[in-house]
């Protein structure tokens, strides 16, 4: 039994907490309201790019010869897997999630006998995840000091990738960030960029333009290509930021009503010896009165 | 009164503009070029020049770059630098002048070179 002073030192750290957790909360609230709407401004433009992209794709005659960010190199051997996590923890299982995905991903590559080079952005999944994968880590970014992530942030990522692409490093190349559908829900993703993906090519629209090309087609996607990879990569950036302050946010709020329970029920706990205390006091004092 | 169509300008961190406009006229790759309604199926790339959007009243952008498509009388401007003339001030376009002017020099291959110039010409252009 934890004396009457244990208990009020208890009371006391847990109410401390709880202040800290509550002021976490209001300042990821302020600070998701912003993150959320500029990951929703940014949404039309890495769209819209991958719908040129997309339209492009299809009215390609020549697939031979086609730039290879956009086929990719016809193999299927290396893998470079990009994840995308935050810089920051107590967010609830928003970096968690995201290298777990990653992890049953890379444990897919390599028993399927391929290669594996992974590159983080963000310290939380860096940690995470070079417990178990340090010698397949080839670079590692981290936006530690920045307070908005700006597209030149991405594109210094973007222009990774492409160089690594370029010297053969990978075939094909797949990034791991948390999707912001609200803030209680969000979906740790799997997209993969190069080659790029054709997938949701049907839904786009079936028709078939015939495009006029200024200056040459070929030019045109070795312009736009790359810059796609750094929207994609900055659309993710901006994604996760939004995540991770929801995440953040539901989780503080969490543990703040955890803390306020907690505090009820060192309270009882704390009245109850107290008066135990008392009880036994006055036990003590009549029966020694009795026996006078 | 020609027909209207619709021109979006879209940077990564914002919609810039969409509105509905008769003509537009951007800079692009080899030269300028002027979009009207009903234009054919198009996709280009822009080279430093400015954007002018002519509705009832014309609105003037400053762009570096960009990415053009239009389809189904819908023209689409992605570039991650567009900025409207009215909120560009002196100070500024100086000093965007003198870096454009640093950099000239600077340039290894040709087509830099020509975007470089193009910058300068652009920005001595809106200086005055």
């Amino acid at each position: 039994m934890p004396s009457l002073d244990d208990l009020k030192k208890r009371i006391k750290s847990v109410k401390s907490t709880q202040k800290i957790t509550k002021a976490m909360k209001m300042v990821a609230a302020a600070k998701l309201r912003k993150a959320q709407e500029s990951a929703e401004k940014g949404r039309p433009y890495s769209q819209k790019m991958q719908n040129i992209i997309l339209n492009l794709t299809k009215s390609i005659n020549d697939p031979q010869n086609a730039p290879k960010l956009l086929i990719g190199t016809g193999e299927d051997k290396k893998y470079l897997c990009v994840v995308l996590t935050a810089d920051r923890g107590l967010c609830g299982g928003f970096n968690s999630n995201i290298c777990k995905l990653a992890k049953t991903n890379f444990k897919k590559i390599l028993s399927e006998g391929k290669e594996l080079n992974i590159i983080t952005v963000g310290s939380k999944g860096h940690d995470q995840i070079k417990r178990e994968y340090s010698k397949y880590i080839i670079k590692k970014f981290s936006f530690k000091d920045k307070k908005n992530i700006s597209f030149n942030d991405a594109d210094v990522v973007g222009k990774e990738i492409i160089s690594l692409f370029n010297q053969n490093k990978f075939d094909k190349c797949i990034i791991f960030y948390n999707n912001f559908k609200n803030v209680i829900t969000q979906i740790p993703q799997a997209q993969q960029i190069i080659p790029a993906e054709t997938k949701n090519l049907k839904e786009s629209n079936d028709e078939n333009f015939s495009y006029e090309f200024e200056p040459e087609e070929d030019e045109i996607l070795e312009d736009l290509l790359p810059k796609n990879i750094s929207t994609q990569v900055f659309k993710a950036l901006l994604e996760n930021a939004a995540s991770e302050q929801g995440s953040r946010m539901t989780a503080m709020d969490n543990a703040t009503r955890n803390a306020g329970d907690l505090v009820d029920k060192l309270t009882i706990d704390y009245n109850r010896s107290r008066q135990a205390s008392i009880t036994k006091e006055l036990i003590e004092i009549i029966s020694g009165a009795e026996s006078l | 009164m020609p027909e209207m169509f619709t021109v979006e300008i879209i940077s990564p961190d914002q919609t810039i503009l969409k509105q509905e406009t008769n003509e537009v006229i951007i800079p692009s790759f080899e030269g300028q070029m002027g979009i009207l309604n009903n234009h054919i199926p198009l996709i280009t790339f822009l080279r430093p020049g400015i954007i002018t959007i002519k509705a009832e009243s014309e609105k003037r952008y400053y762009v570096e770059e960009g990415t053009v498509e239009f389809s189904n009388n819908n023209l689409l401007i992605l570039t991650s630098t567009a900025r409207d003339l009215v909120n560009l001030d002196k100070s500024k376009i100086n000093e965007l002048l003198q870096k454009a002017e640093a950099n000239l020099s600077n340039q290894s291959t040709d087509k830099d070179r020509y975007i470089a110039s193009y910058k300068l010409e652009t920005l001595k252009e809106i200086s005055q």
